[in-house]
């Protein structure tokens, strides 16, 4: 698929804002924050097919932070996996589209919501692909505040002392956790010496931008027998100027005045 | 029942090779016959039951049988919500295995007991819960869970009643066995207590009561027809399990049994009772102390039916 991942990114986030302000729910502050590396990942660095969604060869994707539903959900989408005005129906009852990921929608693998559960499921999907000598990657995509479970690292010293080249976590490093910012609640620095002393390669980007995304998910994995790890340096709701960086919008129901404001920015944006 | 499940597991490997045995570092030297001939299906993910739950459930979306090995809760309560979020809510084909059920660690302490799995266990969407009485049950199960789908908890005593099979009996999942016929009252046992229930129901045979002895050895789906008519045809249901009154398998045959509209002439969980086992000794010597020992067993029964104690003492 080749496709203007910017063009895709805004997309994303429009759907996002309608989804959750028609809804009365979902993190949009989380979902904004990931939304390039989504676009990214599905305007071609991931090697799957609307058409063969149970493909066996396709790449996995987990969204482990589920709770950026909305943001996969849109990406599959806009993707033809299934129709976009499907979309409409996020949060409402009877939906398919619950607010943290669900895998009963064609093209999502597994259900997350529980934070620290992603990384382990990936890595057994890693360990079965390198047990059947697959040459499909899976891809994990991690929030910052789940990095607190002890369970995403039990899955970090698995995945390396298998040597899990087949697997790449990307953490959507943003700095703002549920209710506060990391560094009033668990510091996670020195974050990349952490994930470089559990003997994954790292690498850092920042994860608003497509050409850096693009270069450094291309090369996969970044050093030969070892899982990667990408920290990806984002701003909690990206693209909405009042909502960058603040606490608010991890939870807060963009609605009225303020969701016309953060339409006509995202408008604006190339 | 551990030697039993590997046994089986062991002989069958060959024919499934799908199969992967994960083990959260424990089953030292047991497991030394299976890792040396089938190393590729094996894994030590270390002491990390979380992980290994979530392994087990990417592994099977990828197509393999999975089984999770551990001791007393910590393949089940320490990563509930593993086997309930990524296990049970993915229909994923991973198989729990306890070994240590009930109060088998003994000396090693409350820890190491595991006392409520059944109840909780069995409250999951989609978990088969199998809970075998001796040698050839476990084996049995064992084979079962190797063509069966979906998650089910496969919950090995340290103790085994005495081999209950008949000549030419085949194990069937979900259907209780009667293992000695009687009418006076039927006790319901699973685990390898069933063994206690046997040694009062001789015991109390040779004083003219005769117990229907049944082996639960499929939690859920319960066998709710063959209890029922055990209500019926008995004078009442006593149930005996080495765990928790609360929800296990007592709590499991009054719910469907009041549900059905049926009520046994009386109806006695045998259990702990809102206590943990924090008492040292052997797996033996605490049945003894918790009233859950063959004596404590005719007692019951002998209160129930209005019999003399002194004739069961």
């Amino acid at each position: 698929m080749s496709i203007d991942s910017k063009q895709f990114a805004r997309q994303i986030r429009r759907h996002a804002l309608q989804m959750t302000s028609l809804g009365g729910g979902a993190h949009i502050g989380a979902i904004f924050s990931c939304a390039d590396i989504l676009a990214v990942l599905y305007g071609g660095v991931l090697n799957v097919d609307p058409a063969e969604p149970e493909s066996p060869i396709r790449d996995r994707f987990i969204l482990s932070k589920g709770h950026a539903g909305g943001g996969l959900y849109a990406a599959l989408a806009e993707c033809g996996f299934f129709p976009v005005q499907k979309l409409l129906t996020h949060y409402q009852d009877g939906s398919d589209l619950s607010g943290h990921v669900s895998h009963k929608l064609t093209g999502v693998d597994v259900s997350t919501g529980a934070l620290g559960h992603g990384l382990s499921i990936a890595a057994g999907m890693a360990y079965a692909g390198k047990l059947k000598s697959s040459s499909h990657r899976v891809f994990c995509l991690l929030s910052d505040g789940e990095c607190d479970e002890g369970s995403t690292w039990e899955a970090g010293l698995f995945a390396a002392h298998h040597g899990l080249s087949n697997l790449v976590a990307i953490v959507d490093y943003n700095r703002i956790q549920g209710i506060a910012p990391i560094s009033d609640v668990i510091e996670l620095e020195p974050f990349a010496d952490k994930w470089t002393s559990f003997r994954w390669a790292v690498q850092e980007v920042d994860g608003h931008d497509h050409a850096a995304l693009q270069r450094v998910l291309g090369s996969v994995p970044f050093v030969a027998g070892k899982p990667s790890c990408l920290i990806a340096h984002t701003t909690k709701g990206k693209g909405v100027s009042f909502m960058e960086n603040s606490v608010l919008w991890h939870y807060r129901i963009p609605r009225g005045a303020e969701y016309d404001a953060a339409l006509v920015e995202l408008e604006g944006q190339s | 029942m551990r030697d039993a499940f590997l046994g089986m597991l062991t002989e069958l490997a060959p024919q499934y090779p799908e199969v992967l045995l994960l083990s959260g570092d424990l089953g030292f030297a047991v497991l030394n016959e299976f890792i040396a001939r089938f190393s590729r299906q094996f894994l030590n993910v270390g002491v990390a039951e979380q992980n290994m739950s979530g392994l087990a459930a990417g592994l099977a979306m990828e197509g393999h049988t999975v089984f999770t090995y551990s001791i007393g809760n910590f393949p089940t309560l320490r990563c509930l919500e593993q086997i309930r979020n990524d296990i049970c809510y993915h229909s994923a084909n991973v198989k729990i295995v306890c070994v240590g059920g009930g109060m088998s660690y003994g000396a090693v302490g409350f820890s190491h007991h595991a006392t409520e799995d059944l109840a909780i266990l069995r409250s999951l969407p989609g978990m088969m819960v199998l809970s075998p009485c001796d040698l050839w049950e476990a084996a049995e199960a064992t084979r079962y869970l190797l063509s069966h789908r979906g998650p089910a908890y496969l919950r090995l005593d340290k103790s085994t009643a005495p081999v209950t099979m008949r000549h030419g009996e085949t194990f069937r999942p979900g259907i209780i066995r009667t293992v000695r016929e009687g009418s006076n009252v039927t006790l319901a046992a699973t685990g390898g207590i069933l063994g206690e229930a046997l040694l009062a129901a001789d015991a109390l045979a040779m004083r003219g009561i005769f117990c229907r002895v049944l082996s639960v050895h499929t939690i859920k789906p319960l066998d709710v027809d063959t209890l029922a008519t055990a209500a019926s045809e008995t004078g009442g249901i006593i149930s005996i399990e080495e765990h928790a009154v609360d929800g296990g398998l007592g709590g499991a045959i009054a719910e469907s049994l009041m549900e059905g509209g049926v009520s046994p002439g009386f109806f006695v969980r045998m259990g702990l009772r809102n206590t943990f086992s924090s008492v040292i000794g052997s797996q033996q010597y605490l049945r003894t102390v918790y009233s859950l020992d063959a004596a404590s067993i005719m007692q019951t029964v002998s209160s129930k039916l209005g019999v003399a104690a002194e004739i069961v003492s």
